[in-house]
């Protein structure tokens, strides 16, 4: 996550691929189109006029245009990161397009009021609008093209003291929490990304829970990136106070295009004393077609803090879309008996390529972290699991569990697994186990003597593989990663 | 119902299928009884149509489809069920969705309605009742960590809710202790039917003495070196399969 991940150690592979599929089939994306909306947006290029001219049309406060510039003079000065295991053209930072905004202004009240070419594009995702508010305890803030155009279930929120908003909304509304949270987990110097981010974010979420508050229902925002040649700068911040829980959901697709799209978002979560934070993410962007052209290169910073003692922060993710992803939601456990959760599905085929993992940064006394990190790859798919255990020396009775699986498909696909173990309190109790696995002929065949196709057969295998980090998703979103995992990896096997 | 002839198949450089004739009525029980290593599994392997035996000729019928052109899954549509040696291990996939899945795609091929959750339930209570097997193995995952005893059950059981045109039992008996070759005996039996033919493949007469075969056939290198009635596996119970290398050679 931090710049850092470059300088862990680059073994060997730990694994890599080997079997007898060779022949590779490609299965379309199916959620490439393109929705037409005009789009009111500032010309490609990045200078301190940019960054103004960002936070001008926003109508943020001082600070905020003032934290902008300082982040991207410090941005200006750092080194793009070098790492070992993903590959990508150099990006012209000058050829994006900071800032796009759908034309009507003024957020919708309802969703009559919402641009109908806007519902029929969630239609085609298969995730209408409708059929979400309809799913009781579902609260969507749909993030198009960077500005929130549909916000629902406020009011039901607003009844409990949840704040549930865009981050721009917030500056305005709630400047003083934004100032006081904003970049202390993931300071704008962290990283090279996170530093883009600080500098051009034009949007993102913002979600505040007050003491003693269950969120009564699942947040959840659909992000998409919609204009050509628009890099995609999210800014997440969610704060749960003290003995609060909420449960967030971040799902993405994206529309078929050439050009590669940025993507450097930013997510931080502050668990105060006693208070949970769950965050699930289901990211389908488009990963290029063939030969790896086109895809979206997402590059992310996600980071929670546990802050308060007895905190517990969980990171479920799968990962299916984008040329290249780079992440490792990571958490630091700093309050005593505070808890971190990991659990990881990534699948990577065709020419996708995948380097993530996550942190786990044991400050406080007797904390407990949990790494389930499920690896596919098909195809040519190249994968890098990356993770880091550090018990500090204060941290005494520290306890983790790492569990690493790769399953290959096919003989041209890799995985490699780089675990990284730093423990300076003699106490601490680390267990790791990692496995590498092919589906098998004798598997394929079963199934198929059952009258399985070879490609449900598949699919129930890798679902099965993957069993584990989908029961910690919410119902809903379970379906949809399975539907999104076997729609991935049609025509895998041949 | 099937008709094999003259079937020759190759694995690698090696013949191991040397011209193998069979034909199985309908309703049929039928016996193949070998020593080891003489292709029993190979010909059931081939009939279902795993990959990586190379059939060099002979032909193979099955209810009017000629069999070696179809992929494995639309031949187990068109009612042919293996009943396998070593049933295979699906850690993660839940048994009880595995079957419905393999069910539905069954039905759906013939035109037929998928079973709802709720139907499906049902025939498998029914089923269960039929074989006398309770439902502890129907929330694991498919074989995975299963006994041997468990395993050859479970087969048993995917055949009862299949419910193949022909099923062929591959040593469906071996490893198995007197009072686990019972379950799976009466199992067979129980779904013995008029419109249901099968091929018992098996090593030992034991199986024999509960499920009681049309025929029975002497598997020797590669072809059936003699066929008869049930007297045969008792015939071959007495002298061993030492003879045979004489016959076959
Ligand atoms: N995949 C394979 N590769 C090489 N030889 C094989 C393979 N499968 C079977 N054979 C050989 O074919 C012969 C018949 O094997 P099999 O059909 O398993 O016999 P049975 O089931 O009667 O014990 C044996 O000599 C065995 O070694
Ligand atoms: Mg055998």
């Amino acid at each position: 996550m931090s710049a850092s991940t470059a300088d862990l150690p680059t073994s060997t592979p730990a694994a890599t691929a080997a079997s007898q599929y060779d022949a590779i089939v490609r299965s379309g994306y199916e959620h490439g189109f393109v929705t037409e909306i005009e789009s009111d947006t500032l010309p490609p290029g990045l200078d301190e006029g940019v960054i103004r001219a960002i936070s001008a049309r926003k109508g943020e406060p001082a600070f905020m245009t003032d934290w902008r510039l300082a982040a991207y003079r410090k941005w200006l000065q750092m080194p793009t990161p070098a790492w070992a295991s993903v590959h990508h053209p150099p990006i012209d930072y000058q050829a994006i397009s900071y800032f796009s905004a759908p034309k009507k202004k003024d957020g919708p009240k309802s969703l009559d009021e919402v641009d109908p070419v806007l519902l029929e594009t969630y239609r085609k995702l298969g995730i209408p609008i409708e059929e979400q508010k309809a799913l009781a305890g579902v609260a969507v803030d749909a993030v198009f093209d960077s500005v929130s155009v549909a916000t629902t279930f406020r009011e039901k929120l607003a009844e409990v003291g949840v704040i549930f908003c865009s981050i721009s909304e917030a500056l305005q509304e709630h400047p003083e929490l934004v100032r006081q949270y904003l970049g202390s987990v993931v300071p704008a110097t962290d990283n090279y990304y996170a530093g883009l981010n600080s500098a051009v974010f034009t949007d993102g979420t913002f979600v505040y829970v007050p003491k003693h508050t269950r969120c009564p229902m699942e947040l959840s925002t659909y992000f998409r990136i919609n204009t050509a040649n628009t890099g995609q700068f999210e800014r997440t911040l969610i704060i749960a106070e003290e003995g609060s829980y909420v449960s967030y959901l971040e799902g993405c697709t994206a529309p078929q295009r050439d050009e590669n799209q940025l993507h450097a978002a930013v997510v931080e979560l502050i668990a105060l004393e006693g208070a949970e934070i769950k965050y699930s993410t289901v990211q389908n962007w488009y990963p290029g077609d063939e030969h790896g052209r086109g895809g979206i290169y997402n590059f992310v910073t996600k980071r929670g803090d546990c802050r308060g003692a007895r905190s517990k922060i969980s990171w479920t993710q799968v990962e299916t879309g984008s040329a290249i992803t780079w992440k490792y939601p990571s958490c630091i456990l700093r309050g005593d008996d505070s808890v971190g959760e990991f659990y990881s599905v990534a699948v990577t085929k065709g020419r996708q390529q995948a380097d993530t993992g996550t942190k786990m940064i044991h400050l406080g006394k007797n904390t407990r972290s949990t790494i389930v990190s499920k690896g596919i790859s098909a195809q040519h798919g190249q994968q890098s699991y990356r993770g880091l255990v550090r018990i500090a020396a204060k941290a005494e009775g520290a306890r983790n569990h790492t569990q690493c699986d790769s399953l290959l498909i096919g003989d041209k696909c890799a995985a490699n697994t780089f675990p990284y173990i730093e423990v300076k309190n003699p106490t601490a109790k680390m267990e790791h186990e990692a496995t590498t696995s092919k589906i098998s002929d004798d598997q394929l065949f079963y199934c198929r003597s059952r009258g399985l196709a070879e490609e449900d057969a598949v699919s129930m295998i890798v679902n099965g593989f993957c069993k584990e980090v989908f029961n910690e998703l919410p119902m809903e979103f379970a379906v949809e990663a399975q539907k999104l995992l076997s729609i991935s990896l049609e025509g895998a096997v041949g | 119902m099937l008709s094999v002839k003259g079937l020759r198949a190759n694995v690698g450089e090696n013949e191991i299928l040397t011209g193998l004739d069979l034909e199985v009525g309908p309703g049929e029980v039928h016996a193949i009884m070998g020593p080891n290593g003489s292709g029993k599994s190979t010909f059931a392997h081939v009939l279902s149509g795993r990959e990586g035996y190379e059939v060099t000729s002979g032909s193979v019928q099955f209810d009017g489809h000629d069999l070696l052109e179809l992929e494995p899954e639309e031949r187990a549509r068109l009612g042919l069920f293996l009943a396998f040696q070593y049933p295979v291990e699906l850690p993660g996939v839940n048994n009880t969705y595995f079957l419905k899945a393999a069910l539905n795609a069954i039905r759906k091929s013939r035109g037929e309605s998928e079973l709802d959750a709720v139907s499906f339930m049902r025939l498998m209570k029914e089923r269960l009742k039929v074989l006398h097997l309770d439902d502890s193995l129907l929330k694991r995952p498919v074989n995975f960590g299963f006994s041997g005893g468990e395993k050859k059950r479970n087969e048993i059981f995917q055949m009862a809710m299949l419910e193949p045109r022909l099923a062929i039992l591959d040593e469906t008996d071996s490893g198995l202790d007197i009072d686990a070759l019972r379950i799976v005996a009466d199992g067979v039996n129980a779904l013995r039917d008029p419109a249901r033919s099968m091929i018992v493949v098996t090593h030992y007469q034991r199986l024999l003495d509960y499920i009681e075969p049309d025929h029975v056939h002497v598997l020797a290198r590669g072809r059936i070196i003699r066929s008869g009635g049930k007297e045969l596996a008792l015939e071959l119970e007495e002298r061993g399969y030492g003879w045979i290398d004489e016959v076959a050679a």
